[in-house]
């Protein structure tokens, strides 16, 4: 494999007195779909909310590089150009701001249909909706999705991009990932639903701020389910040894 | 260049076409100052107003069980950067008549002048009136501009207004509307205003639910920049059986600009309901951490949420 295109060491990240995220590191390769899997509070969002520099977020120690630039002293729209972007959790609503605008993003010239369609949504139906609380959790994070593909970013973070998508619709997400692999993209794929990793080139497990397992997303899943958390022995990840 | 032609070529800024007063299917009247420019009426539509050194004074009826097909254009205004402007007058929407007004409001190089507008409009029963306001103001600020306006609105009748000032500078702007709704009746009233520069806003909506049934909405959108003051009051009272109000505020509020919102609700029947809400702050975080997650500048961010907001 080339070099990496996310290089994350010893990143570490304290909210009040408690440790989130503890020298942490991951590499993330160009082209690579990596899952992360772990219980509620290991870390994941923060990591995503970090590595794209959102207000409150900078890290006592350690060092991102993406593409070999270091990415903590630059402004969020500023990783963006680079061709780093996230896909939030549950997405920010828009009063007033249509579909079209919102995939636009401002430029006359983008075609925000092909990005719809990927999504499995009708431009016909969908292009003049408001991005508000019209739209149902599923629309709109199918909406995120697509806006984050027609960006064609060099490395997507989806915070459980399947979040609300109902089971008939999980291949829409699924075909989304691909695509941004297609165009030549990489994926940190947060998640928790296991259908969903299963489709990443590489995975790790968090717990307690730090991974604790790594590799075939097979086995990260199946470790993951198991609990057999050596780390925090239970107390995070909810393992419970006989 | 005429006085006529010096208000009617900013008419696109408030979405309207200087051809429209050359359409004979549209009614539409023009007034400068205190003088009638242009007026046209329609079939089912009698337009008695009359000019005098103070006002435009008179009456507007839509004749009962009519529908005016194509929207009345009210274009009221001052061509100069001086000047003051009264309008007095009375609305009559007859019952089972339906009529939409497109009231602009243009003032393109004001500096020190005044424009008033009382209104008494009453909306017969199953009548439907819908009243769009536009401003359009030039950058100057130094207007003193005062609509006030009471609406009754009659049993099964409706009424749906939009204001909006979203060009230029206004200087001071102090808007005061009192609606009374009865029995299935409905009332909604929208408000849009981006202030500026040293902008003063004062608005006031009162929706009074009387009939059973009546429902009404007060929606206010209100950006404000710079130095710009904004006190925001909705009011809304219930008064019987069946009757629904809610009350929606938010203020978006950038650089040194202030601003307050006061939503009042009072209900005075055990099975009539009133709701509120209001938000004042900066541009919401995560809506602009989520555009420029894909790019756009603060400043680029904040023009898409802030036009969104205004639309």
């Amino acid at each position: 494999m080339t070099g990496s295109l996310l290089d994350i060491r010893n990143l570490t990240f304290s909210a009040g007195n408690q440790t989130i995220l503890d020298r942490f590191d991951l590499a993330i390769y160009p082209e690579e779909i990596h899952a992360l899997l772990g219980a509620n509070g290991s870390g994941k969002t923060t990591l995503a909310y970090l590595l794209m520099g959102c207000e409150g977020y900078v890290p006592s120690a350690g060092t991102v590089l993406f593409a070999g630039t270091d990415l903590l002293p630059l402004k969020i729209y500023e990783r963006a150009k680079l061709g780093l972007t996230l896909a939030w959790q549950e997405p920010a609503r828009f009063e007033g701001v249509t579909v079209r605008e919102y995939l636009s993003r401002g430029r006359s010239e983008a075609d925000p249909k092909p990005a719809l369609v990927q999504v499995g949504l009708d431009p016909d139906r969908y292009l003049n909706r408001r991005v508000d609380k019209s739209l149902s959790g599923g629309e709109r994070h199918r909406i995120e999705l697509a806006s984050v593909l027609s960006m064609k970013p060099r490395l997507a973070i989806l915070d459980e991009p399947a979040a609300g998508i109902d089971m008939l619709s999980i291949n829409h997400i699924i075909n989304v990932i691909r695509a941004i692999k297609d165009h030549g993209g990489a994926v940190l794929l947060i998640t928790h639903q296991e259908e969903v990793a299963a489709i990443a080139d590489s995975a790790s497990q968090l717990c307690n701020g730090r991974i604790v397992y790594s590799g075939d997303p097979g086995h990260v899943i199946e470790h993951f389910r198991g609990r057999t958390c050596v780390r925090c022995d239970g107390e995070v990840c909810g393992y419970v040894r006989a | 260049m005429s006085e006529l032609e010096a208000l009617t070529r900013v008419l696109p800024m408030v979405g309207a076409e200087p051809a429209i007063l050359d359409d004979e299917r549209i009614a539409h009247v023009v007034g400068q100052g205190h003088r009638i420019l242009s007026r046209r009426s329609v079939h089912g539509l009698r337009l008695d107003l009359e000019e005098t050194p103070e006002a435009i004074v008179g009456k507007m009826t839509v004749q009962a069980g009519v529908t005016i097909e194509q929207p009345i254009h009210m274009c009221f205004g001052l061509a100069h950067p001086t000047g003051s402007q009264t309008i007095r007058i009375d609305v009559l929407v007859e019952e089972k008549a339906t009529a939409r007004v497109l009231s602009h409001c243009l003032f393109p190089v004001a500096t020190a002048a005044q424009h008033r507008m009382q209104a008494m409009i009453d909306i017969g029963p199953g009548a439907s009136l819908t009243y769009t306001e536009g401003h359009y103001h030039g950058p100057h600020g130094g207007m003193l501009v005062i609509p006030h306006a009471t609406v009754k609105i009659g049993k099964g009748g409706r009424y749906f207004s939009d204001f909006s000032l979203l060009s230029g500078s206004v200087g001071s702007l102090d808007i005061d509307y009192l609606v009374e709704v009865e029995e299935d009746g409905i009332a909604e009233l929208a408000a849009k205003i981006f202030a500026h520069r040293s902008d003063r806003i004062t608005l006031k909506e009162a929706v009074m639910l009387r009939g059973e049934r009546s429902r009404g909405l007060i929606k206010t959108r209100v950006v404000l920049e710079d130095e710009a003051r904004a006190e925001i009051t909705g009011i809304t009272e219930a008064y019987a059986k069946g009757a629904r109000g809610h009350v929606d505020c938010m203020e978006i509020v950038q650089g040194r600009a202030q601003a307050s919102a006061i939503p009042i609700v009072r209900v005075f029947h055990p099975e009539a309901k009133v709701t509120h809400e209001a938000a004042i702050g900066s541009v919401d975080k995560k809506e602009l951490e989520t555009l420029m997650a894909r790019g756009l500048t603060p400043e680029q961010a904040v023009e898409m949420i802030v036009s969104g907001i205004l639309r």
